[in-house]
């Protein structure tokens, strides 16, 4: 995951990727020994070479807000390939779910077959637009029982890709 | 007055158990209707809530037994309409009626209305409000019963001439005072003769647009004073006792803001005298129930009657702390017709409490109201805390009211300890969505002048001014810009975090520029989850 990250007015390059155990960070391309838990809703519990950080999200109408200890940071976060359409992971939600294209696109590839198990997060269609690729990923650990994109064909904003049971 | 039972002995707790409220009214709403709803279901009193259509989803209606709606927001319809909440206490049975502070709590008129529906008000009887409500009669009889007042007269000027006659004898600055005033209303420091007119005219205008009465008196103006005032409780019976001071000299807009005890300016004997003359006050004017004495205390620690709050005040819980008292049971127990438990000489005062009264208000815009959806909250507890509040996450903070959320309260064995608590519980502290002036105390209780207790009414006003100048400098404190620096990477890290995480919440929609509608809902989510089943 790439994100350009505006604190301040400055910005940042911002790289996370899921590791075996927790993430690697590279910040402006510069390698962070982090580990990040959400404790709550909006409360990051944040290990950063092992000081401990409790940072508070805040969305106003207008501003996204990292509060970290006392003092406010206004921040921008831009994903250059987010399609916006992940689900919420974690798979705390019962029932089946459904994989929904989120902007106008088409798919590449399927990363798995119907009927197969997935964990949650993992990936299972890639979708490409605007010259990106993006990784559909499943919203819940279970299993896939239903896939309607074929690669090649061209989807539209909240178009099934795939449920989830 | 007591009646007699078949069986033998009976001890007094017992009789005092059968007097006792079945169910309570609270004609409040906020922290204190939340508080004294819990002193009522410490005691086993049933609890009824009222409340105005914006207060539907309120604290206080979900922690009370019952709850009625009686009216539109705002206050003049809702919480200030006597007979619906008369009418709401005969429907629910309530035998007695707690005003809490504000709305109604100093109305004679509705402790009158109470007496004569039969229900009890935890207060003061009319007769004693009446006396305490006016400013002037409340100065006639305090120098009839000896107690010092400040120097002026104590009844309205009949005319300017009269006015100037009387500053140049007490010596300017004067002070000029709606006789029905409070708030700050019809207030004016007069410095020179050459004011005086113009000043008496625009505080005789005021008092009668604010309380549609002109009369206005004139006392000394002190300077730079300290305002403390002592906590007095007396039972249906006689008995009056004091409670120990509060330093309520940090104050904005003639609000108070912070409020401690005990006073780092008063010792032992000073304590006692003061609380000898609330005493007084209160048997002067009859006195029952739970009240407060205000004293104005000048650079050589005289200090004057100001005036009598008929009701619980805001602060009461710093007194609670020091003495051990619970002051809500206390008016419920006196209301019902108890004895006070306990004699003058049982009153100590142990430790230090200081409150933060924690409003919603824009700390970078002067203070303003903040009112809006809470969309997270973290409340502070742990050793020497005590937290009294009306909000809670997810609630909407309506616009319609004063926009006190919670006071924090800090404890401990000297101030210097209750800081240090009050620092770490504020560090904790943390309200998203709304703006707080939880910040304005971490300042404060960083302050040199306030740690040392150099207090005085106008040191807030200072403080803001030279806070203000610090902002606008941009000084960062300890570590300065290497500091600040660090904790942008951790904004940094922890937004692209929360991201990866958290994807589906509003926070990381941010920056996203496709087409509207793209993030579907959780209701449409929801729905769609639900209708594959």
């Amino acid at each position: 995951m790439f994100y350009e990250v505006i604190v301040n007015g400055k910005s940042h390059r911002l790289e996370l990727e899921k590791a075996a155990a927790g993430w690697e960070c590279r910040l402006n391309g510069q390698p962070v020994n982090i580990d990040a838990v959400i404790t709550r809703g909006d409360v990051l519990s944040l290990l950063v070479d092992g000081h401990a950080y409790e940072i508070k999200r805040e969305q106003t109408a207008t501003d996204l807000h990292m509060w970290v200890g006392t003092t406010c940071f206004a921040v921008e976060l831009r994903d250059p390939r987010s399609l916006r359409s992940r689900n919420k992971t974690g798979g705390d939600e019962k029932g089946p779910r459904k994989l929904l294209a989120a902007m106008p696109g088409r798919i590449v590839r399927l990363l798995v077959a119907e009927n197969s198990e997935v964990e949650a997060g993992q990936g299972i269609v890639v979708v490409e637009a605007m010259k990106m690729q993006n990784e559909i990923k499943s919203p819940k650990k279970g299993i896939v029982k239903k896939i309607s994109a074929t690669p090649g064909a061209a989807v539209n904003p909240g178009d099934v890709l795939a449920i989830v049971e | 007055m007591y009646f007699t039972l078949p069986i033998g002995k009976i001890s007094a707790a017992a009789y005092v158990r059968l007097r006792m409220f079945k169910k309570i009214l609270i004609a409040n709403r906020g922290e204190i209707a939340v508080r004294i709803i819990a002193a009522c279901r410490e005691m086993g009193i049933a609890t009824v809530a009222v409340y105005s259509d914006v207060d539907r989803a309120a604290l206080h209606v979900r922690k009370s037994d019952e709850a009625y709606p009686i009216g539109p927001a705002p206050a003049a319809e809702s919480y200030l309409r006597m007979e619906k909440i008369l009418d709401v206490a005969k429907r629910s049975g309530a035998e007695a009626i707690h005003p809490g502070y504000g709305f109604l709590s100093e109305n004679a008129t509705f402790a009158q209305a109470c007496a004569d529906a039969g229900v009890k008000f935890i207060g003061p009887t009319p007769h004693s409000m009446e006396m305490m409500g006016s400013k002037t009669r409340a100065r006639q009889e305090m120098e009839k019963a000896g107690v010092p007042v400040v120097p002026g007269t104590s009844r309205g000027l009949v005319s300017p001439e009269e006015g100037e006659e009387v500053a140049a004898r007490i010596g300017y600055p004067v002070m000029l005072k709606a006789a029905a005033g409070g708030g700050g209303k019809g207030m004016r420091l007069v410095h020179t003769r050459e004011e005086f007119r113009s000043a008496l005219e625009s505080a005789r205008s005021e008092a009668h647009r604010s309380f549609g009465d002109s009369e206005v008196y004139i006392e000394k103006a002190i300077v730079n004073p300290r305002h403390i005032e002592m906590q007095v409780l007396a039972d249906e019976q006689g008995d009056t006792v004091w409670l120990g001071e509060r330093e309520c000299s940090i104050q904005r807009r003639h609000q108070k803001v912070l409020e401690e005890a005990p006073s780092a300016i008063v010792d032992p004997d000073m304590r006692r005298r003061m609380g000898e003359v609330a005493v007084k006050v209160a048997q002067a004017a009859s006195y029952t129930n739970a009240g407060t004495v205000e004293f104005l205390v000048d650079q050589q620690k005289n200090f004057y009657f100001l005036e009598m709050n008929t009701r619980l005040q805001v602060e009461h819980p710093v007194t609670e702390l020091t003495t051990g008292f619970d002051l809500v049971h206390l008016q419920i127990r006196i209301a019902a017709g108890e004895k006070l438990p306990f004699t003058q000489s049982d009153v100590e005062m142990r430790g230090h409490a200081i409150e933060c009264r924690i409003y919603a208000e824009d700390p970078d815009n002067n203070y303003f109201p903040s009112p809006g959806k809470i969309t997270l909250l973290l409340d502070p507890s742990g050793p020497g805390i005590r937290r009294d509040s009306g909000m809670y996450e997810g609630w909407n903070v309506p616009l319609d009211y004063d926009p006190l959320l919670a006071k924090l309260i800090g404890y401990g064995t000297d101030r210097e300890q209750a800081i240090m608590r009050l620092q770490r519980a504020l560090g904790e502290y943390f309200a998203a969505g709304i703006k707080t002036n939880i910040s304005l105390f971490q300042r404060i209780l960083r302050d040199a002048d306030f740690q040392e207790g150099k207090l005085d009414t106008g040191y807030l006003e200072r403080f803001l001014a030279k806070g203000n100048a610090a902002v606008a400098s941009r000084a960062p404190e300890r570590g300065g810009e290497e500091k600040s620096e660090a904790l942008e990477t951790i904004a940094a890290i922890a937004a692209g975090m929360f991201a990866v995480l958290d994807p589906a919440s509003p926070g990381s929609k941010n920056g996203d520029t496709c087409g509207p509608a793209a993030i579907p809902s959780n209701w449409k989510r929801k729905g769609r989850s639900e209708a594959l089943r």
